[in-house]
């Protein structure tokens, strides 16, 4: 690690006026940046820590939607009775991020901010067509991931929650990649007031991506077995020591598949 | 029975060491902090293979806190690092044995190799130094499969190994295998890989090397599994240095499992840097740099024959083997795909006839060397897939072509230079049967194929050799070290009893097996035994652990000096008791006349000798302190049938392990706990071998693909099963603990069970050959090629 600057502030507004001065990172959870920083792959001058902002935190039902402060931890999702009952998939899906030191310190707005190709949550967030609140502007799921590590966050731009609407049913099935047990491939399936949205992760090295041909033959059909009968095309998956792209386009549509028979 | 009398040998006494690991009480050598201590960083290449053209390390000496920077060219008067074992080839000359220097001379040969140690006041200032040292590279062409080393127009690694070959090696009588052969009514062949592993012991390798300037000594602690080993190398080989000048300390150690055996370069230079700098300087490799530069294991390529006659006995079994070295030897690297592993090929079986050629790479990979098991797994792997495919091609039982092979006659010469003592794989193979519920696997599977769901059973009837002996025979075979070991036991006058061995601790629980012995034999309360080890100031020459050596010959040697405590005490007692020392009889911690109750207890015995008022000063020394050297006159050979049951998901590939079976004949077993957590330690690591670990270079640029637990996948809690592990007993004939050793076994046994398993599952869906780590990938792939 190099060293660095460590400030902790309590209000988003002193956050994004400390980041704009010194050019800094903003630290979330750190599971990934500190991580990153440890093996000197990442070199911020400043960083800018959240946690102790309590505008960021917490849990609510607001009409159709839970709300989820973006500095609420993984395993705080995963226990929370209201996302328990009213998006059971999307507490599932936390209780099986990383392991409990990682669900203990990571947060929803970390993991969407760096948009890791692997991620889990980033599935969610499309696959329920989620709200992504920043300090300046909503910005709609389909609009928020741009490839890998990129998302639509301006510089000095925080995200403070996201509103996931309450879908009719859904579900998130991962396959993990043996060593670092990130999604191989991670698909969440919704039936929401829109339609069915399906949610690829861990696939793509552009990370997150929604997935048409699943989405229509679910919307004709929400059954297993239309998901398993869907070819996925390979071109443009990852190749890497863990799996082939016609592997991975192969278990999209058998995680789609068991996706559909999880939700019910 | 208490814990105070000989019924202390064989019980699942709690370990005594586990309640200072427990309390984070533990001392493990990057805890040991010294006065003025430095930190060294080494600066490694990013590169396989590549000329180092200049080194310029002016930017980094002139940064903050740097102390010293030393290059190769600092070096005068370092020798490389030594090979312990000299392989003569098969066309008589020795092994070709290139420089292994401890800073690199001239070229870069693997991505970690080390260049220049960097030494400053701080960790963060060696290494932000280091990042300023300008190298300048002539990046080569680099070469990292063992195989593809040996073709015409590889890369050239050293000088000294024209077309990167060590040595071509063979043992056996191949007209004999050649004429077997001939006449076989059935020949069953097979390709086999054993997969590259990356050791990944818990506590990274670690060093603190100081020099005195008052008396010109040095002290280093380290890592080790053998200080003396260490010492030895270090001083006579590299250094110059008498051995009496540098006392050795490995400390508590996290782990090993062969990857802290060797003489590394960090702690050498270190050593010698301590000097030049006249600081204490200390270094704890960072995960990354165990991945890149601890010494791996395995790494074989094998194509293996088996003739067998009609009713499927074998007649003979031909094995060629190409084994990677990595760049540079390793302490024990040469030996391990030759004597550790050639002459295991018999194992449990009365095949009369062997022949195995093995031809040993360098490759632009991070040394090879011994890893749990070291040559033994290999030779299983090789044995026991042959005999799966065997019964396969046979339309046999598993289990009937393993007993129609099985010795029965001990003891018993196989044809590849071992005499096994005592077994009996009947025993081992039943046990195993009954416990894996092999009669209900049918039902088992039916239900299986009802979820679509594919299953299968695999059988591993290993062997191994233990105890690595004698040193006269190892000495004929190229070995440049003894293979004896040293027990020392200390009685204090008030009878409580300090041991010190040469074997050294890293998880084994010696503290408390050895106690045990010693408590057991003398009649003392456990708590009065103290096992000293890892410190070559205190304990006698040893030679540390590796080979699953400890009891059986470590042991030994403790018994071999509480023999001689006893002796004296009774000499001692007869005086006390005005009896003649032929009517002594030592039993439960006491001195007794024979036939009368007149006694002594122990501690009066060692009382009397250290305050020698009423003693026979005229005939006997005063004191209570022997010691004992242990030459084995053979290996031990435990063995035993590992029966492994898969169920695999056709749909994902997913292999899960749905149940492991372990009957094992170890001898007789000191303390149960500890063995079967040593098979279950074992088994796990075998299972991460079969399933999902798999060291991957990158084939074009060398660069080391699985760096991190990113992508090298350990296994973990929820990869294995529940073990069900049992023991039958043969004891071991030569020595007095009749003990076999148990410390490698699982990982020995488990993967060829593992992997036949996983054969077993997929052959109803036409798969004949999937290579370690049957991976979700790999054993998708292979069903879509099958389907195909």
């Amino acid at each position: 690690m190099y060293t660095f600057e460590f400030k902790k502030v309590d209000s988003v507004a002193a956050a994004a006026e400390l980041l704009a001065k010194t050019g800094g990172r903003p630290l979330a959870g750190g599971q990934s940046l500190i991580a990153a920083m440890k093996m000197r792959l990442s070199q911020p001058g400043t960083l800018v820590d959240l946690s102790g902002i309590a505008e960021l935190k917490g849990i609510r039902k607001e009409g159709d939607a839970i709300v989820i402060g973006a500095m609420t931890r993984h395993a705080e999702v995963a226990t929370s009775r209201e996302v328990k009952s009213a998006i059971p998939a999307l507490a599932a899906l936390a209780e099986g991020i990383g392991d409990r030191q990682v669900r203990n310190m990571g947060t929803l707005g970390g993991a969407l901010a760096n948009n890791d190709p692997a991620a889990c949550y980033p599935a969610a967030v499309l696959g329920l067509g989620a709200t992504v609140h920043t300090n300046k502007r909503k910005i709609a799921a389909d609009e928020f991931f741009k490839g890998m590590y990129e998302t639509a966050l301006a510089e000095g731009e925080l995200i403070t929650a996201v509103s996931f609407p309450i879908p009719k049913k859904a579900a998130y099935m991962k396959f993990v990649q043996p060593a670092s047990r990130f999604a191989l491939v991670g698909v969440f399936v919704a039936q929401t007031a829109g339609g069915v949205r399906v949610a690829v992760t861990g696939a793509a090295g552009s990370g997150v991506f929604r997935c048409k041909p699943l989405e229509d033959a679910l919307g004709k059909s929400f059954k297993a077995d239309a998901a398993r009968a869907v070819r996925i095309d390979a071109a443009g998956l990852s190749n890497d020591l863990h799996g082939s792209p016609e592997y991975r386009a192969h278990l999209v549509a058998v995680m789609a598949a068991r996706a559909v028979a999880a939700a019910g | 029975m208490g814990a105070n009398d000989q019924g202390v040998i064989g019980q699942p006494v709690r370990r005594k060491e586990d309640h200072r690991f427990l309390i984070g009480a533990g001392q493990y050598t990057d805890d040991v902090n010294v006065h003025g201590q430095t930190y060294a960083c080494f600066l490694r290449s990013p590169h396989a293979h590549a000329v180092i053209k200049s080194i310029d390390t002016a930017k980094a000496k002139a940064a903050p806190g740097v102390v010293a920077i030393f290059t190769g060219a600092d070096l005068t008067g370092v020798n490389g690092l030594p090979c312990g074992w000299l392989i003569t080839g098969t066309d008589g000359k020795p092994m070709n044995e290139p420089p292994h220097p401890v800073l690199a001379q001239g070229k870069v040969r693997h991505v970690g190799d080390q260049l220049a140690i960097v030494i400053a006041e701080t960790a963060v200032q060696a290494k932000d130094a280091a990042e300023l040292i300008d190298v300048d590279y002539e990046v080569l062409p680099a070469v990292v499969n063992c195989v593809d080393a040996l073709k015409p127009g590889a890369p050239q690694i050293h000088e000294q190994a024209p077309g990167n070959k060590c040595y071509t090696w063979a043992l056996g009588d191949k007209a004999a295998v050649d004429a077997a052969f001939a006449k076989a009514a059935h020949v069953s062949k097979l390709d086999i890989v054993n997969n590259r592993l990356i050791p990944n012991a818990i506590e990274p390798r670690a060093a603190l090397a100081s020099y005195s300037r008052s008396d010109d000594s040095y002290t280093l602690y380290v890592a080790s599994q053998n200080p003396h080993v260490e010492r030895l190398l270090m001083t006579a080989f590299v250094l110059g240095l008498p051995e009496s000048k540098v006392r050795v300390i490995a400390p508590d150690v996290g782990g090993g499992f062969g990857s802290k055996i060797y003489l590394y370069a960090e702690e050498t230079a270190m050593v010698w840097a301590s000097k030049q700098v006249n600081r204490p300087i200390k270094w704890a490799a960072e995960r990354s740099e165990s991945f890149l530069t601890d010494a791996h294991g395995r790494d074989h390529v094998s194509h293996v024959e088996l003739a067998m006659d009609k009713d499927g006995r074998f007649l003979a079994l031909r094995v060629d083997t190409v084994a990677n070295m990595g760049a540079y030897l390793s302490t024990f690297s040469t030996c391990i795909p030759t004597i550790l592993y050639a002459t295991l090929l018999a194992g449990q079986y009365t095949t009369p006839a062997i022949h195995c050629e093995v031809t040993a790479s360098f490759t632009n990979t991070a040394p090879v060397d011994a890893y749990r098991g070291a040559g033994r797994p290999e030779a299983t792997f090789v044995v026991e897939r042959i005999v799966h495919q065997a019964a396969v091609d046979m339309k046999m039982a598993q289990d009937e072509i393993r007993r129609r092979n099985f010795i029965h006659d001990f003891p018993y010469a196989t044809p590849v230079a071992l005499t096994y003592d005592t077994g009996d794989y009947d025993a081992t193979l039943d046990g195993a049967m009954k416990t894996a519920d092999v009669a209900g696997f049918a039902a088992r599977k039916a239900e299986s194929a009802k979820r679509g769901m594919l299953r299968g059973l695999g059988y591993a009837s290993y062997i191994e050799a233990c105890g690595l002996a004698p040193s006269n025979i190892a000495g004929a075979l190229g070995a440049r070290a003894g293979l004896f070991e040293a027990g020392q036991v200390r009685v204090n006058p008030t009878g409580s009893v300090t041991v010190f061995t040469g074997s050294h601790s890293h998880g084994q629980g010696h503290e408390t097996t050895f106690a045990q012995v010693v408590a057991g034999r003398l009649g003392i309360d456990i708590e009065n035994v103290e096992v000293v080890h890892g410190d070559t100031g205190r304990i006698p020459f040893g030679m540390g652990t590796y080979g699953s050596r400890s009891l059986s010959v470590g042991g030994t040697a403790i018994v071999k000096a509480l023999d001689k405590v006893i002796a004296k005490g009774k000499k001692i007692a007869a005086h006390l008791l005005e009896a003649a020392e032929g009517d002594i009889e030592f039993k439960d911690g006491k001195f007794t006349v024979a036939g009368t109750d007149r006694s002594k207890a122990f501690a009066e015995i060692s009382l009397a000798a250290y305050v020698p008022h009423n003693y026979p000063l005229d005939k006997l020394e005063p004191g209570l302190d022997e010691t004992a050297f242990y030459d084995p006159t053979n290996f031990t050979y435990p063995a035993g049938t590992h029966i492994c049951e898969v169920e695999i998901d056709p749909e994902t590939g997913v292999v899960k392990v749905a149940s492991f079976t372990a009957c094992d004949d170890f001898g007789n077993i000191i303390n149960p706990m500890i063995v079967d957590g040593q098979v279950h330690g074992g088994v796990t690591q075998g299972i991460g071998q079969a399933l999902l670990e798999n060291c991957v270079y990158d084939p074009e640029s060398g660069q080391l693909l699985t760096g991190s637990y990113m992508d090298y996948a350990m296994p973990r809690a929820d990869d294995v099963p529940s073990f069900k592990v049992e023991t039958r007993v043969t004891p071991c004939t030569h020595n007095p603990l009749g003990a076999k050793g148990c410390g490698e076994a699982g990982a020995i046994g488990a993967p060829a069970a593992m992997m036949n398993a996983v054969h077993d599952a997929l052959a109803e869906v036409g798969v004949t050959r999937i290579d370690m780590p049957a991976s979700p990938h790999r054993v998708w792939q292979a069903i879509q090629s099958a389907r195909a």
